[in-house]
Order: structure tokens, then C-alpha cells, then sequence
């Protein structure tokens, strides 16, 4: 278990206080004109050494990421920060903004001055209100006291940033959208290549990261790369927060170390299961889009990037949605089958036409109001869905089916056949009764 | 030059290029919905999938560009299943309506699905309905099956320059949209074309005939100068429906509408038979005998100078060199083809064309327009000029009427003193053009049609050549005519001759009676209530304006009737061809010409088409050049006077009706209704 020593987010309960003195206090902005004095490339390698990876629920390396930003390119270059967080399950960053939303600008200025970036634009998700707020007065806090502006912790560097708000809809996460509606147009993705580092906002070379992986990035270069890497297994190292939901004692945003097994990070920290860990139905383990996984694989499973991987399934952004038995688990995919229809842009064929078909079906699927080799025409609906979008969101209305499918396969059955049972009893009843 | 690696078999593909398109140079058809050559890059229709070497995903091959050393298949099992799949998607919510659809028989879906789809759908839920969307007199939305490529939205916002298409709401209820309004734009046709579906469908051709039941005849357009290349769809002698045809320097694979829906005008007021005025004063049928006879004993003892002839805006070549040569056995002078008045055609014969060609246009860098309005008078033109223009760096002035071109320009002035300014390098416009490496200037008719249009000219030839427009090779100076047939009437020569009439001329003469016979070829663009003292013969193919005035009506063929030679307003010589046979006992123009010359007494030396055109390359050597540009010599043209103080006005006030064809078309009267009334209710004169 994490040690209260080795928490980045002290505030993420909101104890404290999240302006800068209080901020300043839990040793936020502490020696940030020193790690620039390290130099763009120092920095840049400190991170990649540390192999943090991106915590909006890809897991790219954020080092490399940083890496591909072109330099001595005549355009300015930004750091986008994407806070359109709105994975059904996930609610991290927005406890970052609200508590800590210096933390938050201290990693601006560092990741975007290791990136060469003019400016960045934090784009917070509509519905955070109070998070904007909080985030705007912080920033104007920020300038005040020197720390953003022409001379960025007086070292010389000139660095403003910029609040966006969006307008709350999903798919602005995905970031080329989060960069067209940023825009001003309409939050859809763009074709890639080119990729944002090339050709990003404004058509200027870009970076758009996680609030969450921008917020680290200080505390790795102020404690160390060794430190940070002492957490978790390789390529999964660091700490992480987890956010767990559903059917837990006590459902909670907790910091914790990577590659945590499952079973500790929900007995530990929520309280456990409802009705004890035997109780457990299922995990989705990273966020509404990855697939979720039966009690017999949750018993052992790892908390990080390539252990949930090889169990079929992702970390995504890491929230944890415990299913127990009294829930009905055709009907919790169906319903986040139905998110994706209401979120999927419409700009591409098989998502657009795709989500409403596997929601239709999926809430046949429910009532058990199908034939029994649909579901495998429902498991081919998916992999045609998969892979052959322009992003993600596709694979995201996917993977929870196809999760069903594998490891629910037999009550989608039982349900079918029971529905059967029923009318065909009905059917006859009435017959008997009309003669 | 990158070489990639397509089904095993290597290809070299030019610099830029994607792999959609390379994929097309190594001999492999992609499938593809949303992708256009001519339109920015979509991307989402994922129909054109591929697999491509160290990508786990089938990667969209028309955004990928083509880069050396890769490795692409287009025909395994992973793309056969993505293209399978996406067919599916795509028709789960189509309302396959074929057999009621007028897409039917040339739909991309259509044929696609016959490689890609199922025999029987796998969808059991209910197919989605999308109402229909108001999009004016010219097309007919039928939304349900839109398949969401944004073809349409690409062409209007980046061809067309109306952003009136967009879409609204999101996911499956995702919907192409206007604001409840018609596009306001004169190339909204070529939307119908682009739809890869029978979402959008030509309103005035709705159910009126299926593909494989049309003759396609390829010819060229004669509404306006450009000379767009047209196929001519045709059933029995019929014209259902006007295509685009693809030519890169003339009109890319665009059309406008007049040129496109101009075409039920060919089947209203025409003229079939020939007409003589009775001694009551009615025009009665009659026979060609009676009709020729009846000119004949007019004509008989008249000197050449009580004779005058005017060709009209869209006569072939064929005719109005039948006509000059007629007027020639009369031994008359007064001879015009400039129905408008145009001071032009004396001189070189670069004082009359557009110099820098349409395709030419794309490598200005600079362009001066004066008293023309091309997005009424030459659409095509100006979709081209707003093409140079997308690629930045053009800057444009605009001498004469304030107007909107969709694109950007600078206005300068309403008249001549404004060209005289910039001649004479007082008004800043003047630096744009000095720094210019390539610059141009636009005379339109508006400038040269009127008293001083002579110096107007020649003020154009002294700004053309002061700012460095005639070099080596390039030629910055251009005349934008409105009519077809100007040009070639130019280079045949029909201008008065020694002592001759020009048309004011003849009007007037046949006001005091010095002219005593007056001969219309097809032409009607004047006051033909001052020909009222003359004996008028008329020869077209409409009872417009010249057919009213008539003493004797002879029918002729409109110009899908006819094997005819065309000469645009950059002097490309091109043919139109005979889609159907004119109506009734119309004939063929220079057939009617040498008929009536045999009746005067002496007749023409020509009996056939090939003839007629063997003496028009006698007369001028261009005829012979089809299709083929030659730079036109930079010799003495226009003569220096005063200039007058009157704007330059655009001739064409209404887009939609300017010739017999357009103005008898019910389509290009519906699009006036829509588009241009309201406008002028707007201007509050109105009431």
C-alpha cells in the first residue's frame, strides 16, 4: 500500500486549501525555476526515463510523446491539456482541478516548456463548473505571483495559459475533436497522419495530454526518476489514481501504487464488495469502454497497463466499476452500449450506423427477445465496428459487448432460452384455451 | 517520386499522391464513397480500407499519403471483411428504394454493393427515416438515404463558396442539412452529380427517365462563353438532362445550372415550321418554298446597302459562315455578330480573347476585373478564379458593380476613371499589379459594350502592358465574353464591311427605311420593335424576341440539333454534336442559308458539312486546331478616345435567363422566382 509520504495529490480530498498559499504549502511550484534551468532536453530525458505513461487511457509514453514535437519550427507550438474528462466511471481529473489546479499549471508550465510550447490550453469539460472556476482563478493567481507569464518562474521563458470550456459532449475528449472544437468547430476527429505534433492546433505543431499525466510530471523530476520508477513493474511504473465505483462499500478516488493486485486496491480502499469479494459479479477495470472481466479473472488480477492487457481487457483511465451478483450484467452493458449510440459523432460509417445497431440488439439481448446464433451475429457486428474507425469511440462501443460476449455468454443464452420458454407457454396456453 | 509495393507488384507514383490513388495507377479500383479528387479529404466513409504493412489496422488508403517502401494489399481477407462490413452498415439504414430511385441505375452504392454487400440484410430493427430537407427548384432530397459522405457539404463550402450545407445533430441522427432554404449558388447542380447516392437528385428530372434508357451524346455548352463540355442525355429526340463532361482546362467536371437545367427550354415555343406574314399582317405556316420564294421577291432588285444581317449569341460557326457568304452574294456590307454593341474585333485577334485561358487563371497572382460580373456571366470562370484563389496569394480588384464573386476582393471603383487611375498608377491598387509576377486583367462585356468601349479597350491594352501582363509567355490580358458564338463570328469576320452597318446601324437605317431587309440569325438581344419598318427575316430556333419582329420565320435547330464548331472565349475551337433531330421541318442553319441562296440566285459552294468546314478553315486557320489553343499574336488592337463617365454595368442582370433557350425554360423560371426576385424586392426600390 501507498505510504501518505509518497502521495502526489495531498489534496485530493479537498482538506486543504487549493489556492496558491495552500498549494504553495504542500510544496506545489517548490524549485520549478530549477527544473527549467535543467534545459528543454534533461528534462525531456528525465521523463522519458521515468516511462510515464499517459493517463487519459491509451498509456502512451509521455516522454515520447513530448519528443515528437518538432524543434526550431517556425510555428509556435502549444500544450493542449485535455479535462474533458467524461468516461462514464471515471472522476480523477476532475478532483485535480478542483483541489489541486496548481499542480495542474506547474505541470503546464514544466511539460510545455520540455515541449517548447508557447502557451497551453487546459480544455475543461462544460459540466465542470466549479472546476473552471477554480482552475481560472488559480491561473490568475498563477500570473500574479510571476509563475506563468513573460518570465515563467523567472526564468525567462514566456508561457501563458488558457482556459477553454467545452460543451460537454464525449467525444471532445478523443483529442484531434478536443482540438477541432477547440477551434470553434465541430468537435469531430480528425483524419490521421498528420498527427497532432505536426499539424495540431491552428495547424501548429501540438501536444495534448491527460490532466492527470501533465499534473505528475513536476513531482517525477522534483523527487526523482529512481522514485517514481520504485512503484509498480516496469513500463507500468508510478502511482496512479484509481477511481472506484459501483457496487463497494465505499466508492473513492484513491492515489495508489501501479500494478496494485485489483482485489487489495477494492478491499483495502472501498471497503470491498457488497456482500463480501465472493458476491463479485465482474470488474470493469479502466472506464466504460474496455471490457470487464469475471470474478475468476479479477481474483488475481494486476492494476496496470500490460496486465490488463494480456487479460483482454485495458486500464483505460483507470476506474474501477465493481458489478456484484445482485446486478443484471446484460442490462449494465446495454445501457453503456446506448452511451456510445448518444456519443458517437456520426462522422464515420461504422461507429455512426454501428452503436445504434449493437444497442438494438443489446436490448433484445436484455429481454432475452432474440435467437441464439445472434449473438454470434452481434460478436461479428463489434469486429466491424472495431478497428475500422477514424477513432477510438468505435473500439470504446466494442469492447464492452465483446467483453460480454466472452465471458457472459452462457446467461445471454440462459436469457434467450428462458424468454422462449415463457411466450412459447403462453402461445400454448392460449391455443389450449381457444379450443 | 515514391515507389511502394501494391499487391506484390512495385509502382512508382508521383510526388504527393495517396495510396487511394496509387493504388488507381497500379490497376486495383478502390471502392470509395466520401473521397473526391476535386474536394478536401474526408475520410469518412471508410469504404477505401486497405492493409498496409506494420499496421494492425486496415488503414483508410484515400488519407494515407503514398511514401516510399511501403506495402499495401487491397484485396485480402482483412480488407475484403472492413468493406464488407462497412456495406453493411451502410445499407442497414437505406431504405433500398432502388426501384423508386432516380440515382437508380448510376449509383456508386448501387454498384458497390454488388461487390461488397449481402444478398439479404442481417438487421432486424427499425431503419431510421430522415425528413426531407429544402434545397430549392433544383434538387430533390430524399435524406433517408444519405449516407453521410459530406460530399455535398465539401462542394458547396469549398467549390461553390456558399456555406449553406452543414451537419447537424450527432451520431446515427447525424443529418446533412440547409438553413430551410435554397443554395443560393449557380453551381448547385453539380451537388446532384457528387452524391454518391439518391440522396440529393436533380429536382426537374425527377422520374422522368432511367439511365440505360438515354442516348449520350457528348457536346459543348453554348449559354454562356466558356464552352463548358456537356453530355447531352436524350431519349428519342428528347433532351432529358444536360451532364457535365469532364475537360480539365475548360471546366474541370463542373457545370452551372442554366447550363445544366436550361434544357426543358428546348421543348417550349419552339419553332417547326416556317412562318410567312399574310397581307392581313398574320404570320401564317407556310412551306420552305413559300418562305424562300417570299424572300426571294423582297430581295430581288435591292442593292447590298438596303440589306442588313445580324447573328445572334449562340450560332455555330457553320452558319454564321453561310450567313457572311450569303451577305456576300447580296453584296452587302452591313454585316454584325456584336448584338450587344461590343467595340471589339477590329485588330488583333488577342483584343478579343481571354489570353491567359481558363486553366492559365491558376497561375495568376494578380487579376484586375473590369465591368463583369463572371459569377453571372461565366460561372465556370469564376469557380476557377476562386480555385487560385483558395491557394492564396491572388489578390483581385474589381472595377464596375459591387458584387459578391465568393471570394475575396478589393473594390476600386464604379467607371472608367478608376481604370484611368490605375493606369496611370495613382491608385494603390496599381503596386499590387507592378508587384505581380503574373498579373491579369478581365474586360468584360460592361466595359466594352458602350460608347466608349473602343478606349475603354485600349486602356486595357495600355494597363496590360504597362504592368508587365504580356510577357514571354504569358498573357495577363483578357476579353470575357457572354456569348458562344462571339469569338468564332469575330474570327469569321462578320463586322460591317467597307462603308457597312454596324447593328445600331442597321437599327437605325431600318428606322429611316435605308435598310430595307433586315436578316436575324437566331438573334434576339436588342429592341426588335425598331426593325418594324424592315422586312425581317428570322431564322432560330425560338419564338422569342427576333421570331415576333419576323415577316418571314425560317425554323433552325438549337444546338443540340446540330453538328456545329464553337469557339470560346479563349478561342478554343470545339464541337457540338447532333443529340437529337430538330423539330418538325427545322433544319440544320447553314443548310437553310444555302437553300435560300440557291432562291437569290446564287448559291453558296457548299452541300455538305464537311465542305462547310473545309471553308471554314479557308476562311480561318484556327478551325482546324480542335480542342487546341495557339497563342494569339500581340499585335495593334483598339483605338485611343475619350472615355466616358457612365459605371460599368454587368449585361446579365438575371443569371438565369439570358438567351431564347433559358428565358422559355420553366426551371430557369422557377430558379428566377427563388433566387433572383427576391433579391431585387430587397434592394428597396421595390413597391
Amino acid at each position: 500500500m501507498l505510504q501518505d509520504k509518497d502521495r502526489i495529490f495531498t489534496n485530493l480530498y479537498g482538506q486543504h486549501d487549493w489556492k496558491l498559499a495552500g498549494a504553495k504549502r504542500r510544496g506545489v511550484w517548490m524549485g520549478a525555476g530549477d527544473m527549467l534551468a535543467m534545459g528543454r532536453d534533461t528534462l525531456l530525458q528525465k521523463i522519458k526515463d521515468s516511462e510515464l505513461r499517459g493517463r487519459g487511457g491509451a498509456g502512451f509514453p509521455a516522454g515520447m510523446k513530448w519528443s515528437f514535437m518538432p524543434k526550431n519550427d517556425p510555428r509556435p507550438s502549444y500544450l493542449v491539456v485535455n479535462a474533458d474528462e467524461s468516461e462514464p466511471g471515471t472522476c480523477k481529473d476532475r478532483e485535480i482541478m478542483r483541489y489541486d489546479p496548481h499542480r495542474l499549471l506547474e505541470g503546464c508550465v514544466v511539460a510545455g516548456f520540455a515541449m517548447g510550447a508557447r502557451a497551453a490550453y487546459i480544455y475543461v469539460r462544460g459540466e465542470f463548473w466549479q472546476e473552471g472556476n477554480h482552475l481560472e482563478e488559480a491561473v490568475q493567481e498563477a500570473y500574479d505571483a510571476g509563475l506563468i507569464g513573460d518570465n515563467a518562474c523567472g526564468s525567462g521563458y514566456a508561457f501563458d495559459i488558457y482556459i477553454h470550456r467545452g460543451a460537454g459532449a464525449y467525444i471532445c475528449g478523443e483529442e484531434t475533436a478536443l482540438l477541432e472544437s477547440l477551434e470553434g468547430k465541430k468537435g469531430m476527429p480528425r483524419l490521421k497522419p498528420p498527427f497532432p505534433a505536426q499539424v495540431g492546433i491552428y495547424g501548429c505543431p501540438t501536444t495534448v495530454n491527460n490532466v492527470e499525466t501533465i499534473a505528475v510530471a513536476p513531482e517525477i523530476l522534483r523527487r526523482g526518476v529512481d522514485w517514481w520508477t520504485g512503484f509498480g513493474r516496469p513500463k507500468n511504473t508510478g502511482t496512479k489514481i484509481f477511481c472506484l465505483s459501483g457496487h463497494v462499500n465505499k466508492p473513492c478516488n484513491v492515489e495508489e501504487s501501479m500494478s496494485i493486485p485489483l482485489k487489495d486496491l477494492v478491499e483495502k480502499h472501498a471497503g470491498g464488495v457488497r456482500g463480501g469479494w465472493d458476491n463479485l459479479q465482474a470488474v470493469i477495470p479502466g472506464g466504460s469502454s474496455v471490457p470487464l472481466i469475471p470474478k475468476s479473472v479479477a481474483d488475481h488480477q494486476l492494476m496496470d497497463f500490460d496486465a490488463l492487457k494480456d487479460s483482454k481487457t485495458g486500464l483505460g483511465t483507470a476506474a474501477v466499476i465493481v458489478i456484484d451478483k445482485s446486478a443484471d450484467i446484460i442490462d449494465s452493458i446495454c445501457r453503456i452500449a446506448l452511451f456510445y449510440k448518444h456519443e458517437s459523432c456520426g462522422q464515420c460509417t461504422p461507429c455512426r450506423e454501428g452503436t445504434g445497431w449493437m444497442w438494438r440488439v443489446m436490448t433484445r439481448m436484455v429481454q432475452g427477445k432474440a435467437e441464439i446464433d445472434e449473438i454470434d451475429k452481434l460478436w461479428d457486428v463489434t469486429k466491424e465496428v472495431e478497428g475500422h474507425t477514424i477513432c477510438a469511440l468505435g473500439d470504446a462501443a466494442a469492447w464492452p459487448i465483446q467483453g460480454l460476449i466472452r465471458h457472459f455468454r452462457p446467461e445471454l443464452e440462459e436469457r434467450i432460452v428462458e424468454y422462449k420458454r415463457k411466450h412459447a407457454k403462453r402461445a400454448t396456453s392460449v391455443a389450449t384455451a381457444a379450443e | 517520386m515514391p515507389t511502394l509495393e501494391i499487391d506484390g507488384k512495385e509502382v512508382t507514383v508521383p510526388q504527393g499522391v495517396n495510396v487511394l490513388q496509387a493504388c488507381e495507377i497500379a490497376g486495383h479500383e478502390i471502392p470509395r464513397f466520401c473521397y473526391h479528387e476535386r474536394l478536401s479529404i474526408a475520410g469518412n466513409c471508410r469504404m477505401c480500407l486497405v492493409e498496409m504493412e506494420r499496421s494492425p489496422k486496415p488503414i483508410a488508403s484515400c488519407h494515407m499519403p503514398a511514401q516510399d517502401g511501403m506495402k499495401v494489399w487491397t484485396d485480402t481477407e482483412m480488407v475484403r471483411k472492413a468493406r464488407r462490413g462497412v456495406m453493411e452498415f451502410l445499407l442497414i439504414n437505406h431504405p433500398l428504394d432502388c426501384p423508386i430511385c432516380d440515382q437508380g441505375g448510376e449509383c456508386d452504392l448501387q454498384d458497390q454493393a454488388m461487390a461488397y454487400g449481402f444478398d439479404r440484410s442481417r438487421y432486424e430493427e427499425n431503419k431510421r427515416a430522415v425528413p426531407e430537407k429544402e434545397m430549392g427548384p433544383l434538387i430533390k432530397t430524399i435524406m433517408t438515404r444519405c449516407i453521410h459522405c459530406t460530399r455535398c457539404i465539401r462542394f458547396a463550402a469549398e467549390v461553390a463558396g456558399v456555406e449553406e450545407i452543414g451537419a447537424v445533430g450527432r451520431g446515427e441522427h447525424m443529418e446533412i442539412t440547409t438553413l430551410e432554404q435554397a443554395i443560393d449558388s449557380e453551381l448547385s447542380g453539380n451537388l446532384v452529380d457528387i452524391c454518391p447516392v439518391g440522396a440529393l437528385t436533380s429536382r426537374p428530372y425527377a422520374f422522368s427517365a432511367r439511365p440505360w434508357e438515354l442516348r449520350k451524346t457528348p457536346s459543348v455548352d453554348v449559354m454562356d462563353a466558356v464552352g463548358s463540355n456537356i453530355r447531352v442525355d436524350t431519349r428519342g429526340r428528347d433532351v432529358m438532362r444536360v451532364l457535365p463532361r469532364l475537360h480539365e482546362d475548360v471546366n474541370e467536371e463542373w457545370i452551372d445550372d442554366k447550363t445544366r437545367h436550361a434544357c426543358d427550354g428546348l421543348r417550349r415555343q419552339r419553332l417547326d415550321r416556317p412562318f410567312v406574314r399574310n397581307k392581313k399582317g398574320r404570320l401564317e405556316e407556310a412551306t420552305w418554298d413559300e418562305a424562300f420564294t417570299a424572300i426571294a421577291k423582297r430581295l430581288k432588285g435591292k442593292t447590298g446597302e438596303q440589306v442588313g444581317a445580324i447573328a445572334g449569341d449562340q450560332c455555330d460557326a457553320e452558319s454564321m459562315l453561310a450567313l457572311r457568304d450569303f451577305m456576300g452574294t447580296l453584296g452587302s456590307p452591313n454585316l454584325d455578330c456584336r448584338q450587344d454593341g461590343a467595340k471589339i474585333g477590329q485588330g488583333a485577334r488577342a483584343g478579343y480573347l481571354f489570353n491567359t485561358t481558363i486553366a492559365g487563371i491558376e497561375e495568376a497572382d494578380a487579376c484586375l476585373l473590369v465591368g463583369t460580373n463572371p459569377r453571372r456571366e461565366a460561372a465556370m470562370l469564376n469557380a476557377r478564379l476562386r480555385k487560385r484563389f483558395l491557394k492564396g496569394g491572388f489578390k483581385v480588384g474589381v472595377v464596375g458593380e459591387q458584387m459578391d464573386l465568393t471570394y475575396q476582393t478589393e473594390y476600386l471603383g464604379a467607371g472608367p476613371e478608376t481604370l484611368q487611375q490605375v493606369a496611370d498608377g495613382k491608385h494603390p491598387f496599381a503596386e499590387t499589379l507592378k508587384n505581380a509576377e503574373k498579373p491579369m486583367i478581365v474586360l468584360g462585356q460592361g466595359a466594352l459594350a458602350r460608347e466608349d468601349g473602343a478606349a475603354v479597350l485600349a486602356l486595357g491594352r495600355q494597363i496590360a502592358e504597362s504592368f508587365g501582363m504580356v510577357q514571354e509567355a504569358w498573357n495577363g490580358f483578357n476579353v470575357l465574353h457572354t456569348a458562344a458564338a462571339r469569338v468564332a463570328g469575330l474570327d469569321l469576320g462578320l463586322l460591317p464591311g467597307t462603308g457597312g452597318r454596324d447593328v445600331e446601324g442597321i437599327l437605325q437605317g431600318a428606322e429611316t427605311g435605308e435598310i430595307d431587309t433586315v436578316y436575324l440569325l437566331a438573334a434576339d438581344e436588342f429592341d426588335t420593335s425598331r426593325l418594324d419598318n424592315a422586312f425581317v427575316v428570322y431564322q432560330g430556333h425560338h419564338g422569342d424576341a427576333g421570331a415576333h419582329a419576323a415577316d418571314v420565320i425560317l425554323p433552325g435547330a438549337a444546338y443540340t440539333e446540330k453538328n456545329g464548331t464553337y469557339v470560346n472565349t479563349e478561342g478554343r475551337v470545339q464541337l457540338g454534336r447532333l443529340a437529337g433531330f430538330p423539330p418538325g421541318e427545322a433544319r440544320d442553319d447553314w443548310s437553310i442559308l444555302r437553300a435560300l441562296s440557291a432562291y437569290t440566285g446564287q448559291a453558296l459552294p457548299y452541300d455538305n458539312l464537311g465542305q462547310v468546314r473545309q471553308k471554314l478553315i479557308e476562311t480561318a486557320d484556327t478551325f482546324a486546331r480542335i480542342d487546341q489553343l495557339a497563342p494569339a499574336e500581340w499585335e495593334a488592337f483598339g483605338t485611343r478616345g475619350k472615355l466616358g463617365g457612365e459605371p460599368f454595368r454587368s449585361p446579365v442582370a438575371n443569371f438565369y435567363m439570358t438567351d431564347p433557350i433559358s428565358r422559355n425554360s420553366e426551371t430557369m423560371a422557377r430558379c428566377t422566382e427563388a433566387f433572383i426576385l427576391p433579391k431585387r424586392e430587397a434592394t428597396g426600390t421595390h413597391g
